[in-house]
């Protein structure tokens, strides 16, 4: 079923009574070409790219739970392309290109609303940092405009300029940047994949990895085994679990985030912003509510929910950068699992089992990079060859330290990211 | 989540700072295999469920070795790195 806005007249219309299921449920059959394991934005734009750029259509997508119901669904919907080392530049572009083209490549409404994002700085050495990286984003090909104060002012005449710890110096605008509706990504992969008979197999948890002779041939699920000769696993926060089934380890811890909404309010925040000083970024939904995080709780978790001296301090960040929010209530808080790597820069690549194809890895900014995950993915396992701008993403880089990706400059090792 | 100090006692867990795996504590020989190192430095177990690591009291200078429950957060254990035999 096509949408259209003129199908949704015609349904009001109509009681909506013509509107169809956007995905089957089907069983999961004994075998197939290729399966993806996690049904979350990574694993389902894998699946609709597999299908719609090399024409592998028996594949499966395994979910234990839900299709979208992990960090796609968990994050704070940021989508940018602002990275300043290569092997992240040219990912990241692609990424945001097929983020601009995405509602009509899947007929879908993901509310991608590119708003613009301004990292704010707040000393002379920032400046510095800022316009660099803004070069960076130029030579790659995006957009980067280096606001001076009152730059900053025209556009967020409610910040504090006059804190006196961390007065705003300007700022770095990415007018490309913007926000998405984080769910609807995942719908829209899923019933894209879907239509070109893709199988989403939800409540379907895998318990193990059948290998023989260094190449997998399956894996054993809930709802019985399924053989396949290509697996990619892109399960996030959960790699390490799923890789302990093909007796392996990987640089990989989890840890959690947290995102916090507020109620809904009038608009006020038209824009993506992040301080600069203290970790805190912030955008306003579409319904109204302010969307906002900050740092990690900073210690090894799969609890998916936060603890609350982190809530406390990306609250004082937040008061600090804006008193003018300083009454809206917060409504709720949430956490997803991140797969920090070392370097703080994820891994799309083959494994030393033939078939078992790895993407994690991606921290706290995975969502931006569904569709460059999925598009990357997809031409990894189809054709065993890495996609250019993903070709950088190697696992070795950890053991060899070349090609480490480390957009932060505190060194490639675990908790410094 | 509550930690306790060896020497302070129990304390809230913002006077802490997590310093990663306790796998930390048992370094290689300088002249282990590459695959050792890597393994040291960078593969994790990255357990769901009951991990030790290690926590830094940031009040008094402890290096800390907890018991911790990635899932539940619930602490088990905790006992001064120095003494750790290794």
């Amino acid at each position: 079923m096509r949408y259209s806005g003129f199908k949704v007249i015609l349904e009001g219309l109509r009681g909506n009574t013509g509107w169809a299921p956007a995905w089957r449920d089907p069983d999961p059959k004994p075998a197939y070409d290729a399966l993806i394991i996690g049904g979350g934005g990574h694993g389902l734009a894998t699946a609709f790219y597999l299908a719609k750029n090399h024409g592998m259509t028996n594949i499966a997508v395994l979910e234990r739970g839900y299709l979208g119901g992990g960090n796609v669904g968990r994050n704070t919907t940021i989508v940018r392309a602002n990275y300043g080392l290569p092997g992240n530049s040219e990912f990241y572009s692609h990424s945001l290109k097929l983020w601009e083209q995405m509602e009509s490549e899947l007929n879908y409404n993901v509310m991608h609303s590119q708003r613009g994002i301004i990292n704010l700085f707040h000393s002379d050495g920032a400046r510095d940092a800022a316009a660099r990286r803004g070069n960076a984003m130029i030579n790659q090909g995006d957009d980067a405009i280096l606001l001076d104060r009152d730059g900053v002012r025209k556009l967020l005449p409610y910040l504090d300029f006059e804190n006196h710890r961390f007065p705003v110096y300007g700022g770095l605008y990415h007018p490309r940047g913007g926000t998405a509706r984080h769910d609807a990504v995942a719908w829209g992969y899923a019933r894209g994949a879907d239509s070109r008979g893709v199988d989403l197999i939800q409540n379907c948890a895998v318990t193990g990895i059948d290998v023989e002779a260094g190449r997998v041939v399956g894996v054993q699920t809930t709802r019985g085994p399924i053989r396949a000769k290509k697996i990619g696993m892109a399960v996030a926060g959960r790699t390490s679990q799923v890789a302990e089934m093909a007796g392996f380890r990987l640089p990989i811890e989890s840890l959690g985030l947290q995102a916090f909404g507020t109620e809904g309010m009038k608009p006020v925040i038209d824009h993506v912003i992040t301080f600069g000083a203290g970790h805190f970024y912030i955008s306003q939904s579409a319904k109204g509510g302010l969307v906002f995080g900050g740092d990690l709780d900073l210690y090894a978790s799969y609890a998916a929910r936060g603890n609350l001296p982190t809530a406390e301090h990306v609250v004082e960040a937040a008061v600090q950068l804006m008193p003018v929010i300083g009454k809206a209530r917060m409504l709720r808080s949430w956490g997803g699992i991140m797969d920090m790597s070392p370097d703080g820069s994820p891994i799309i690549d083959r494994t030393h089992i033939e078939g078992l194809y790895l993407n994690c890895g991606w921290c706290y900014g995975g969502f931006k990079a569904v569709p460059g995950s999925g598009y990357s993915f997809a031409h990894l396992i189809a054709t065993d060859t890495s996609h250019a701008p993903a070709a950088r993403y190697r696992l070795d880089r950890f053991r060899t330290g070349v090609g480490i990706m480390d957009e932060e400059a505190t060194g490639s090792q675990h908790n410094l990211h | 989540m509550r930690i306790t100090c060896p020497y302070c006692g129990p304390r809230d867990r913002r006077e802490f700072t997590y310093r990663g795996d306790a796998l930390a504590l048992f370094r290689p020989d300088p002249g282990a295999d590459a695959q050792v190192w890597d393994d040291y430095l960078h593969n994790r177990d990255n357990r769901a469920g009951r991990v030790r690591d290690l926590w830094y009291h940031d009040c008094c200078g402890t290096w800390i070795v907890v018991g911790r429950d990635t899932v539940t957060h619930e602490v088990h254990g905790c006992e001064a790195a120095a003494e750790v035999p290794r």
